[in-house]
């Protein structure tokens, strides 16, 4: 738990680890640098077509390269990413052409850049498109494993990586990580957190501290948000009967929409969620903005114990 | 069913002479106007304007196989401005992609040829077109598979004048220009009207060649209904490999149809059945 690494480290490796595959490609948008894809252009130039500062164009050469039989990975900033929306939705999940999108710096988690870089809204939009898949991993580890294991995917898919580094979580190669299941990091029977991306290791953390207060917490890393994983939903609902989501993502859409959206269907179980309450963020550091927008470990044990009254 | 009874004048792609290609894309308007006749809807004018560029780079230049129609080293054509999907499914009925009974299922509920094309519904279409500015992106990425795969595969990209109103196309010429993709290819359909009128009313473009000039692309102009100038025009495209070329093809929007040509509007709409009766006659086609 005491080694700290960026997710978006890990899908700079994963790139490097897929090269042998000739069909990988890798495109950028002049930000290679940050979004790690670099280690892969410098070895593989041959291999990654810059798009310059055109995000639009990038989808769709993607598309293009996708529809001749290659495997893209195009990376941008998250934030980025949303300018060519459209061009996701009709040239790469309409014809379902397996391009696969990384948006980095994701979250307010992504600092003193400020509220224009810090997308709050990707998760949400991408989880309305047919045929994608929506991953954000919660750490290097993780990443590194799911993104390696997209390239056998036939569908599109939208991953967020953070700037910022976070604990790792997870053992190298840890085969238990598959797209699609969540993983229950922690059993518990008062509560089940149900957390992605940055947030996972808050709700770790307020884990331990509920804990101490003789609360017994399930955590879950969600790191497909979607198709999210409805059994273990069920499941931790069904164990514990109060959940908490975690996302550092706005309150609408994301995680806790779609948590919420499978409990009105099944067992309406209580939920809290922790989430930007629809609204932007500002320059800050990152824990700074955790406290800020409340989601940190402390409003996460505070919402757990809200949950745990309304049972 | 309204319309024509279908019917088709040519099969096989051995045609070459302008006389036989003008001939091919009389057949096509015909098609065109009964599909959009017997929809009610859909993009007559723009479909006019591009099918004698159609015909020539169909019968003429594409490396493609209409019995095989995911063939790895086809070249690719992708329609771009993908509302004239009348003038695409025409060719690809003429070249025997589709049948002719296949065009009536232009805009019918689990048709092939659906409003806009779709490389998921229709044999012979490798893009899915709908949003216009998109095309030149994926004709991008399509050339850089095709160089990696060390193929001589071409693409081809037909692009309306209106559509580069969209400031993605400029990404798209930047990039190609950057990528030396002589193996791109750009058909530009300059039919000057769009969809609420003239372009010169909704957006002046002033000097379209000097601009693809300065993105770095070779360019050529062409009357884009005379069938010499257009066979030019391709050989120009297909001997310029030094970087993306663009043929920038003067029509008339409507072109073939009297009270079509030039008339924004018909840039989206159907004729009525006393027209109908009129498009048909000029056309050559007893009814």
């Amino acid at each position: 738990m005491s080694r700290m690494e960026a997710t978006r480290d890990g899908y700079g490796q994963a790139l490097l680890d897929l090269a042998e595959n000739e069909k990988v490609v890798v495109l950028e948008a002049d930000l290679g640098k940050s979004t790690k894809s670099l280690h892969f252009r410098k070895q593989h130039p041959e291999r990654t077509v810059s798009c310059g500062i055109g995000e639009q164009n990038m989808l769709l050469v993607a598309a293009g390269m996708a529809a001749s039989g290659y495997i893209p990975f195009a990376s941008t900033f998250a934030i980025f990413t949303e300018r060519a929306f459209e061009q996701m939705r009709n040239g790469v999940a309409r014809p379902n052409l397996a391009v696969h999108l990384c948006g980095s710096h994701g979250g307010t988690h992504t600092g003193t850049d400020g509220s224009s870089a810090q997308s709050i809204e990707d998760l949400a939009i991408y989880r309305t498109l047919p045929n994608v898949t929506v991953i954000h991993p919660s750490d290097s580890v993780s990443t590194r494993i799911l993104t390696k294991e997209l390239a056998q995917s036939t569908s599109p898919s939208y991953m967020r990586t953070a700037r910022n580094k976070t604990p790792v979580l997870y053992d190298d190669g840890d085969d238990s990580i598959q797209i699609g299941k969540g993983i229950q990091l922690r059993d518990g029977s008062d509560v089940a957190i149900i957390a992605c991306g940055v947030l996972v290791s808050e709700a770790l953390k307020a884990a331990d501290d509920l804990e101490a207060a003789g609360i017994s917490a399930t955590v879950v890393d969600m790191h497909t948000i979607k198709p999210i994983d409805k059994d273990l939903i069920d499941k931790v609902a069904n164990r514990c009967g109060a959940i908490v989501t975690a996302e550092d993502h706005s309150i609408i859409g994301g995680l806790g929409g779609a948590v919420a959206e499978h409990l009105s269907t099944s067992n309406g179980t209580p939920l809290e969620r922790i989430g930007v309450a629809d609204r932007f963020g500002e320059s800050g550091q990152a824990d700074e903005m955790l406290e800020l927008m409340g989601l940190n470990a402390k409003h996460i044990e505070q919402a757990a114990r809200k949950v745990m009254s309304r049972k | 069913m309204k319309g024509h009874p279908c019917w088709q004048l040519f099969v096989g792609d051995t045609m070459t002479t302008a006389d036989e290609l003008r001939e091919v894309a009389r057949a096509c308007r015909v098609h065109i106007v009964d599909m959009v006749y017997r929809a009610q809807a859909g993009h007559p004018g723009g479909s006019l304007s591009e099918i004698d560029l159609l015909t020539a780079l169909y019968k003429t230049q594409l490396n493609v196989r209409p019995n095989e129609p995911k063939w790895n080293d086809r070249d690719r054509f992708i329609l771009s401005k993908g509302h004239a999907s009348p003038g695409m499914y025409a060719i690809l009925a003429e070249m025997g992609f589709i049948t002719v009974e296949d065009l009536e299922s232009y805009r019918v509920l689990g048709g092939i040829c659906q409003g806009h094309v779709d490389m998921k519904w229709c044999p012979g279409v490798d893009f899915s077109a709908g949003s216009l500015g998109m095309g030149l992106s994926f004709g991008m990425g399509s050339a850089i598979a095709a160089r990696l795969d060390k193929s001589p595969r071409q693409t081809y990209v037909m692009l309306g004048d209106g559509e580069i109103q969209e400031g993605s196309v400029w990404e798209a010429a930047m990039a190609a220009a950057h990528h030396e993709l002589g193996n791109l290819n750009v058909i530009l359909d300059r039919n000057r009207i769009q969809n609420d009128d003239f372009c010169e009313t909704q957006m002046r473009m002033f000097d379209i060649p000097a601009k693809w000039k300065a993105f770095g692309w070779n360019v050529m102009e062409i009357d884009g209904h005379n069938m010499e100038d257009i066979l030019d025009g391709l050989k120009f495209l297909s001997t310029s490999n030094d970087g993306p070329s663009i043929l920038i093809a003067q029509t008339i929007k409507g072109k073939g149809i009297s009270y079509m040509e030039d008339n924004p509007s018909f840039h989206g709409a159907a004729p009525n059945d006393e027209q109908y009766a009129l498009a048909m006659k000029e056309l050559g086609v007893s009814q």
